[in-house]
C-alpha cells in the first residue's frame, strides 16, 4: 500500500535566473509542506535528470543542496515516462518497508538555461547514433513519422490532431501556472509553422522552465487519501526504426498489466492524464476511445472538464508546459488536486479513480498507473 | 565485427544488413550477435535498395547548423525488400506504400541513403 501524501508544482514557462536545483527545491518544499511533513521526515529521494545540468549523481547533489540525508536516493531515467516510473518505484519502496516517505522530484531550467537549438539537439540524441541521428531527425520528426503512419492506418486528419492542442489550451486557460494563456483554434494550429509535417508548431510541446514534486508515503497523512491502486510498465524498443507495428505498441501492454494489478477496468476510470503529443494514439491504445474516434470524442466534450472523462485539466505538456521530467509530473500533481477536491475552478465532478499514463522515447517506454481516492 | 561497416554510416554508398545463420532473422542495426536468438553466426549482406515507404515526415526545423542548410528534407522509414526497416531521406512527394529505390546523397558532412519512387 502507498499513498500520494503531498504534491508541489511551480508555474511553467520562463523562470529567469533559476537552475535545475532551485526549481527542484521549490517544488520539493511545496510537496513536503502539502503532505504536512518536515523535510527531516523524508528518508527516500528519487529524482529525474536534467539535460541542462547533467550529473552522474543528481539525487545526492539535490539532497545535499536541499539539506537532507536520505537512507535511499538515486536518479531515474526513462525519458518522458520517468515521472511515473519514479512513482511506481516509490510505491514499491514504501510498500516493501524500505523507506517511509519518498520525495519524487524533478525540475529543469530548460527554457532559459540553454538555447532552443541546444535543447532540440540534445533531445534528438534519443535516436540511434549511427543509423538515425546522422539523418538529421528531431523529436518532432520521430513523432511525425509515427503520426503519418497512424493517420494512414486509421484515417485521421491533421485537423483531428489539432483538436487535441485546442482542448489542452482550453484547459490551460483556467490554470494560472500554465505557460500558455491565449486561446487557440483548429485553424490556428493548422496555420502554425511547420516543424516536422504532419506536425506543426502548435502540435508540439513547448520548452519550459519548471519543477514538480510529490511525496509517496507508507501511511496517509490527511483525511482525503489518494493511494496507488496498481501500476505496470512495458518497454518494446528504443528507436522508432525498431518500433513494433502500431497494433503492438507498449501502451496496450502496460495498461493491460496495470488493469490486472489494480483489479479495475477502463470503464471505472473517472479522470485521465496522458503525457504526449501522441494523445490521440494513447487514448485509443489505452481503450479510452475506439480507433480513429478520439478526435470525435473531443469535439463532443467527452474529455472536457465537464465531460464523462476529463483529460489533463491543467493543459498537459502541450499548454501547461514541458520542462523535461517535471513536464509529465505536473499531470500527477493536477490529478492529486482533482482527487482531493482542490482544483478550484478546474474541479471535475468525480475524480475517484484516475488513470495516468506516461510514455518515453518514441512510444518506447510506457508506465500505466491507477490512483484511487479512499476515505 | 569490431571494424566499421563499409556502408553509408561510414561514408560508403551501400546499405548493409545482417542475417542470422541459426534462426534466419534479419537485423539492420549492426551487432555482434542475433538480437532474436543470440547466435553469433551472422552473415552480412548488401541490400538491393528496393523497398516500400512505411512512414514519412517533412523536417522543416532542424536541430543543427549543418542540417539546417538542407531544410526542408523528408525523413522516411522504408521497409526494405530484404525484410528490415530503415530510416533514410527521400523525395518530398513520397507517400506511404510507394515502391521506392535508393541512391545516395551528401548530407551534413556525410552520405545518406535517399529513396525515390519507382516509376
Amino acid at each position: 500500500m502507498s499513498y500520494i501524501t503531498g504534491v508541489g508544482l511551480t508555474s511553467y514557462g520562463k523562470h529567469e535566473g533559476s537552475s535545475s536545483l532551485s526549481l527542484m527545491s521549490q517544488a520539493a518544499t511545496l510537496a513536503i509542506s502539502d503532505a504536512g511533513l518536515k523535510r527531516t521526515d523524508i528518508d527516500g529521494v528519487l529524482c529525474g535528470y536534467s539535460t541542462v545540468s547533467p550529473h552522474i549523481m543528481l539525487a545526492t547533489v539535490f539532497a545535499e543542496h536541499f539539506g537532507i540525508r536520505p537512507s535511499y536516493a538515486h536518479a531515474v531515467q526513462v525519458g518522458g515516462a520517468t515521472g511515473l516510473a519514479m512513482t511506481m518505484l516509490a510505491h514499491h519502496l514504501v510498500d516493501a518497508g524500505v523507506v517511509r516517505h519518498v520525495l519524487v522530484v524533478s525540475g529543469e531550467n530548460r527554457l532559459t538555461g540553454q538555447s532552443r537549438d541546444a535543447s532540440i539537439a540534445a533531445l534528438a540524441q534519443v535516436g540511434h547514433p549511427d543509423y538515425e541521428v546522422p539523418l538529421g531527425p528531431t523529436i518532432p520528426a520521430y513523432y511525425g513519422l509515427v503520426a503519418s503512419r497512424y493517420m494512414h492506418e486509421y484515417g485521421i486528419t491533421q485537423e483531428n490532431l489539432a483538436e487535441f492542442a485546442v482542448l489542452m489550451r482550453t484547459h490551460a486557460l483556467d490554470h494560472p501556472g500554465a505557460q500558455f494563456q491565449e486561446p487557440i483554434t483548429v485553424a490556428d494550429v493548422m496555420a502554425s509553422k511547420p516543424v516536422a509535417l504532419p506536425l506543426k508548431l502548435l502540435d508540439c510541446c513547448p520548452v519550459s522552465d519548471g519543477g514538480a514534486a510529490f511525496v509517496v508515503s507508507r501511511q496517509p497523512t490527511a483525511t482525503i487519501r489518494v493511494r496507488v491502486r496498481g501500476c505496470a510498465q512495458a518497454h518494446t524498443h528504443q528507436h522508432v526504426t525498431a518500433a513494433p507495428a502500431l497494433s503492438d505498441l507498449g501502451a496496450e501492454i502496460s495498461i493491460a498489466r496495470a488493469k490486472a494489478a489494480a483489479g479495475v477496468s477502463i470503464s471505472d476510470v473517472r479522470y485521465a492524464a496522458s503525457f504526449t503529443i501522441t494523445l490521440a494514439m494513447l487514448l485509443e491504445d489505452l481503450g479510452l476511445a475506439r480507433r480513429g474516434e478520439a478526435a470525435a470524442r473531443i469535439r463532443s466534450g467527452y474529455f472536457g472538464r465537464d465531460g464523462e472523462l476529463p483529460l489533463n485539466t491543467h493543459g498537459g505538456l502541450l499548454s501547461y508546459g514541458h520542462c523535461g521530467v517535471g513536464g509529465a509530473m505536473a499531470h500527477l500533481v493536477e490529478t492529486h488536486l482533482q482527487m482531493t477536491g482542490r482544483a478550484g475552478r478546474r474541479q471535475v465532478r468525480d475524480a475517484s479513480l484516475a488513470l495516468l499514463h506516461g510514455d518515453g522515447g518514441v512510444l518506447s517506454s510506457h508506465v500505466s498507473m491507477f490512483l484511487e481516492r479512499v476515505r | 565485427m569490431s571494424e566499421k561497416p563499409a556502408d553509408w554510416t561510414s561514408g560508403h554508398e551501400a546499405i548493409l544488413y545482417q542475417c542470422c545463420e541459426s534462426c534466419g532473422r534479419v537485423q539492420y542495426f549492426r551487432r555482434d550477435f542475433c538480437a532474436v536468438c543470440g547466435s553469433v553466426k551472422l552473415t552480412e549482406s548488401c541490400a538491393s535498395g528496393e523497398g516500400t515507404v512505411y512512414a514519412t515526415s517533412l523536417v522543416c526545423r532542424a536541430a543543427t547548423p549543418e542540417a539546417r542548410a538542407h531544410v526542408p528534407y523528408t525523413i522516411v522509414l522504408v521497409d526494405a525488400k530484404e525484410g528490415f526497416r530503415m530510416m533514410a531521406h527521400g523525395d518530398r512527394d513520397l507517400a506511404i506504400g510507394d515502391p521506392v529505390t535508393a541512391r545516395f546523397v551528401p548530407f551534413a558532412g556525410g552520405v545518406v541513403p535517399y529513396f525515390e519512387k519507382v516509376r
